[in-house]
């Protein structure tokens, strides 16, 4: 491409202002420009989450704690709940989702760029709703303030009577509007997915992470339009003096039950399905091996988003359903974790007989492996449901939900962060701080999760502002909270990694792990136009074929 | 390295061994060592059921997790790239339809024989049936107290329960009707059965029948409001001819004494009787507990202080300062009245 | 890097023979899938409420199945399928007659929802706050006629780039999209006639 030849018309000299950068940035319909912001943004509410977490520690590391009251302890639980699930992992999960698929794919972006943009925004202004309440819920006096009422919100608890003010309006109305975004990124993936393949990825031999991703977007089709109802009938009751969950008139609580966690279940294997899609990557690059079992892994995942559509009322086994109802969540529930299982050996056997190379994000995907059994492991415990009647809502369930979003999803998600920060940045982060964040965090999430169930077992509900001492519960609370230090450290040193190689790393090349996907194959970071020719593509890893042209995948697949 | 990941399993281990032996030598001790509300610990037959369902289930998952966790520390360190490494890629191994039909076979074999055993304990504990004698207690879940009515005996009182022990030769359980007031609201005593949700509309019930006599310890599980954390439970398990004198006590009528009498007026002229009862007298209100027989409890506020008159004065003064956000209205009244409306309960027995 | 992907050969599919499908088409499903999914939980409740209100009128005494304005709805499927249809042979004008028909015929069902509305409120006294079947019926009735306002509004724009000329043969696929959605509208209300008319009364 010459320019010589051609006299182009003379620019400013100036440099871009600030406010130009800021204008490119906020009107961008760029699915990598995106993808950065969701994560950006996700990290800032991070931050946010796990200060109040840190609250919530602080308070209970002593029986009969006062360092926050119980009104302000409860927005603590309520707000650190939501802004985690809907404002730090979801719009991760989009954010990697969003960058990197059109590029595994060899697509130039999204299949619609602006619907993109738009889901961003909604996600974004979610948010800043939530946050709002802060100063904006003020009803009637003591009333108003964050949202108090837990992140499922049951009914009545939610009802005018009892929930004054408007702060459980903004809960509402936060996720309402950033569940529209939700929606508008699945249906963005899907499309992009099964329309804009490059030629010769046939669905068989695309990476993993799209197979996940695509069955991940089906999952929010079908699961977050539930919530979007149930928050419909909320407002209605609140404001239109609608019965819906109105006890008084003959409404049900229990339907808000049902209805939220239709939405609750599946919501966490939207969350669990890209961090696997995350290992299903980096695993096989460290082991210096193709996964284990493409098609059963395929096989796995769909049956994992058609089963958890169907297990949701494991969330209710102590609500009186009745031995029939109660007896059919829990096979439907077991046998959930045959195919999730059959996942954690496939990875086992990708590593089987391999060259493992322990580099920051293998190191976060092998502690994944170890953790994420523990976490399944207690999930079939509690699936048994007179096990359930005194594990559920106390703080078991809360050990064994952190050990699959921390211990699962957040390791994993590290692994991702350095994985493909060299492609995103097109610099190298700092082996070393890596290797310390994650020793950092490994000892403080062990020393606040493992440590957490036992609490559970000895008693301790959840969502409590205080204990009562002599219950046996007091050193364990006080191990769990040291750990929560470690862990602020290792997220310190997290953010300082990733800011400081920014700005000083070495430069990355476009292919520092000598890996096989088609990202791989673009410069660091990628062109806006990510492929100067979309490529065609033979197997399932198209750079191993280019690497090895004597023995290509797609001779073996 | 991976450690950190067994360490809770050995203090389980420990801990069912210790129950384990402690049921198995026959000893009574209704409080174990670790926790009054220790779910390992049971005391009844439903916690009882539970317990040894946990234990398959521990025995099951903690097999699983020994068997994967080893071939998982093995492949780390076995598989490991060494330091004189040929830099040549290993076998590129795709998969393998035998590997995969074991490991999925096995699992639902797993899966059966977990099912089938749980399947079992529900309805054993769901649908077991109700002797004639058992005794029936209707629970309403308020914020932030516990209501109990006993329908057949006429007996209402609040936040501590009264029981008596069952024999397993002759078995005299307690048939619990779960209704609630307000908001959702659950009822866990660990060491008796599993938890129940109180739910407003949907009736549930559930039941126990405690082996051993004496007091167990509890809270409401489910959030129900700013005093979730101090709906504090209490049963007191009694011999039978202690619980039937206890209800008789409960039947009567409010007693009380002349000097208290100023109390008496202070308390059915200020706004105390439009929530408080006090069986006998004008006061007959249904929002808060009832009164008859306070002073035979052990604690007041659903257990957030121990029933002494200086709690009772301060809990009237400033019940924020007791339980803040609990739904009843500090009452404005002087130091002279005060005395006296404390006084007054003092003698409600 | 980049261009070594493209340049190197393979023996493969040309790339003409690689047909994937539209994203429109795909994207619309996406989305009726999610819509089907929060009509799915308003139809269970209206459901499961059945016989449930503790007092007022109930759906026996008040309702009376809308025939008329139901055959207007599901009509003007037809309408809208033969637009796509003539829009595909290339005839804008036959078009923007079907289409406008469409427009009329959905119209036409709305003042009908709305004039039940009025006879249920002003004459029997039901709102949404009245009882359990007051809350369910307007919620259900009420969102499917918020999906054809929307639908409406989507047909009318297309409508008026038809009068300015800027609707061609070649735009065909995209209406056919929306047809889609339109489609759709009416099948819910197939449901939603059958669960409030037929199994709730």
């Amino acid at each position: 491409m010459s320019t010589e030849s051609i006299a182009w018309p003379s620019t400013t000299a100036a440099s871009p202002s600030f406010v130009d950068h800021l204008h490119e940035w906020v009107t961008t319909v760029d699915h990598k420009r995106l993808g950065i912001l969701y994560i950006v943004y996700a990290l800032v509410f991070l931050v946010i989450g796990g200060v109040e977490a840190t609250v919530i520690r602080i308070q209970l590391i002593r029986p009969h704690n006062d360092f926050v009251s119980p009104q302000v302890f409860n927005r603590m639980f309520t707000m650190h709940g939501t802004t985690m699930i809907f404002f730090v992992a979801m719009p991760i999960l989009f954010g990697f989702a969003n960058y990197l698929i059109p590029l595994m794919i060899g697509a130039r972006d999204m299949a619609f760029p602006r619907l993109n943009a738009f889901s961003f925004w909604m996600t974004a202004f979610g948010g800043l709703l939530l946050y709002f309440s802060l100063v904006g819920a003020n009803g009637l006096y003591g009333a108003g303030n964050a949202p108090d009422v837990g992140w499922f919100a049951y009914a009545p608890l939610t009802s005018q009577t009892f929930s004054l003010g408007h702060s459980t309006d903004f809960w509402t109305l936060a996720l309402l509007v950033s569940g529209f975004g939700s929606i508008g990124t699945a249906i963005n993936i899907v499309a992009t997915i099964l329309c804009l393949r490059c030629p010769g990825m046939t669905l068989a031999k695309m990476p993993l992470f799209a197979w996940l991703n695509l069955v991940m977007s089906g999952l929010v089709i079908l699961a977050v339009s539930p919530l979007t109802a149930a928050q419909v009938m909320l407002l209605l009751d609140r404001y239109l003096g609608a019965h819906f969950f109105d006890t008084q008139a003959g409404g049900s609580a229990v339907i808000w039950m049902h209805f939220f966690w239709i939405f609750g279940h599946p919501e966490v294997y939207v969350l669990v399905l890209p961090a696997f899609a995350f290992a299903s990557e980096i695993i096989p690059v460290f082991s210096r091996k193709p996964i284990f079992g493409y098609p059963v892994m395929v096989g796995a995942t769909v049956a994992i988003g058609f089963i958890s559509m169907s297990v949701w009322a494991h969330h209710m086994f102590t609500v009186g359903m009745g031995a029939s109802v109660n007896t059919f969540f829990v096979i439907s529930t077991m046998a959930i974790a045959v195919p999730t299982g059959i996942k954690i050996f496939n990875w086992l056997a990708t590593m089987w007989g391999g060259k493992i190379e322990f580099k920051a994000p293998m190191l976060f995907c092998i502690a994944f492996l170890f953790q994420f059994l523990i976490a399944g492991l207690t999930g079939v415990m509690m699936s048994a449901a007179p096990f359930d009647w005194q594990l559920g809502n106390s703080y078991f369930v809360v050990a064994h939900f952190h050990y699959v979003i921390v211990g699962g999803i957040l390791f994993c998600l590290f692994g991702a962060f350095y994985y493909w920060f060299p492609k995103m940045s097109g610099k190298m982060y700092s082996e070393t701080l890596g290797k310390l964040h994650f020793w950092l965090f490994l000892i403080g999430f062990h020393l606040t999760f493992d440590f957490m169930h036992i609490p559970g077992l000895l008693g301790m509900p959840r969502r409590i502002y205080t204990y009562e001492p002599g219950r046996g519960w007091d050193i364990w609370n006080l191990i769990v909270t040291i750990g929560v230090f470690f862990q602020a450290l290792g997220t310190v040193v997290f953010v300082a990694n990733l800011l400081w190689s920014y700005f000083k790393g070495k430069a990355a090349g476009s292919d520092p792990w000598d890996a096989w996907t088609l990202e791989w194959s673009t410069n660091s970071p990628p062109p806006a136009y990510n492929f100067s020719l979309i490529p065609t593509v033979k197997s399932r890893r198209p750079l191993w074929d280019l690497k090895h042209p004597d023995d290509p995948d797609w001779k073996y697949e | 390295m991976r450690s950190r990941g067994s360490i809770n399993w050995r203090v389980l281990g420990s801990q069912i061994l210790v129950c384990v032996n402690c049921n198995a030598a026959g000893l009574s001790n209704p409080t174990s060592p670790l926790s009054p509300t220790n779910i390992f610990s049971p005391a009844s037959t439903p916690a009882k059921s539970i317990f040894e369902l946990s234990l398959f289930v521990l025995a099951v998952t903690g097999t699983i997790f020994l068997v994967v966790f080893t071939l998982l520390l093995y492949s780390v360190v076995r598989f490991r790239k060494r330091k004189n490494d040929d830099g040549r890629e290993p076998a590129q191994v795709y998969g393998s339809n035998q590997v995969e039909l074991a490991w999925t076979v096995i699992p639902v074999l797993i899966v059966v024989a977990l099912f089938m055993a749980t399947a079992r304990v529900i309805a054993s504990v769901q649908k077991a049936a109700r002797p004639d004698d058992a005794v029936e207690v209707v629970a309403i879940g308020h914020q932030f107290w516990w209501e109990y009515r006993y329908p057949a005996l006429g007996v209402v009182t609040a936040n501590e329960l009264h029981v008596p022990v069952s024999d397993d030769s002759h078995p005299t359980p307690t048939f619990i009707k779960l209704l609630s007031a307000d908001t959702d609201h659950s009822f866990w005593i660990p060491r008796l059965a599993g938890k129940t949700d109180l739910i407003p509309n949907h009736p549930n019930s559930m039941w126990i029948d405690p082996h051993e006599t004496g007091v167990y310890l509890g809270q409401c599980a489910q959030y129900c409001g700013t005093q979730h954390a101090k709906m504090l439970l209490r049963v007191y398990v009694q011999p039978r001819a202690d619980f039937d004198r206890w209800i008789q006590q409960q039947r009567q009528t409010a007693t009380t004494t002349d000097a208290a009498s100023q109390g008496q007026r202070i308390f059915e002229t200020t706004a105390c009787i439009n929530c408080h009862t006090v069986a006998g007298t004008v006061a007959n209100g249904h929002f808060g507990p009832d009164l008859t027989h306070l002073m035979t409890r052990d604690t007041i506020a659903a257990g957030g202080a121990k029933n002494t008159p200086e709690n009772l004065r301060q809990w009237i003064l400033n019940p924020a300062s007791i339980k803040p956000g609990s739904l009843m209205p500090a009452m404005q009244l002087s130091d002279p009245e005060l005395d006296a409306l404390t006084n007054y309960l003092e003698t409600l027995r | 890097m980049n261009t070594i992907l493209g340049a190197t050969t393979m023996n493969l599919p040309a790339r003409d023979e690689w047909k994937l499908p539209a994203r429109g088409r795909v994207g619309m499903c996406a989305l009726i899938a999610a819509e089907a999914a929060i009509f799915t939980i308003f139809v269970v409740a209206y459901l499961f409420y059945i016989g449930k209100s503790l007092s007022g009128p109930m759906p026996r005494d008040v309702l009376a199945p809308p025939f008329f304005y139901t055959v207007c709805l599901l009509s003007s499927s037809l309408t809208i399928h033969f637009a796509g249809k003539v829009l595909r042979a290339g005839n804008v004008r036959s078009f923007g007659v079907w289409w406008l028909l469409t427009i009329a015929l959905g119209g036409l069902f709305l003042y009908g929802t709305a004039s039940e509305w009025h006879r249920l409120i002003y004459r029997d006294g039901l709102t949404i706050s009245t009882n359990l079947f007051g809350t369910t019926y307007y919620s259900l009735v009420g969102l499917h006629g918020f999906h054809v306002v929307v639908g409406l509004v989507s047909l009318s724009t297309v409508m008026v780039f038809t009068v300015f000329g800027a609707v061609k043969q070649e735009h065909a696929e995209r209406v056919d999209v929306l047809s889609l959605y339109w489609h759709f509208v009416d099948a819910v209300w197939i449901v939603v006639f059958t669960v409030v008319y037929v199994i709730g009364r």
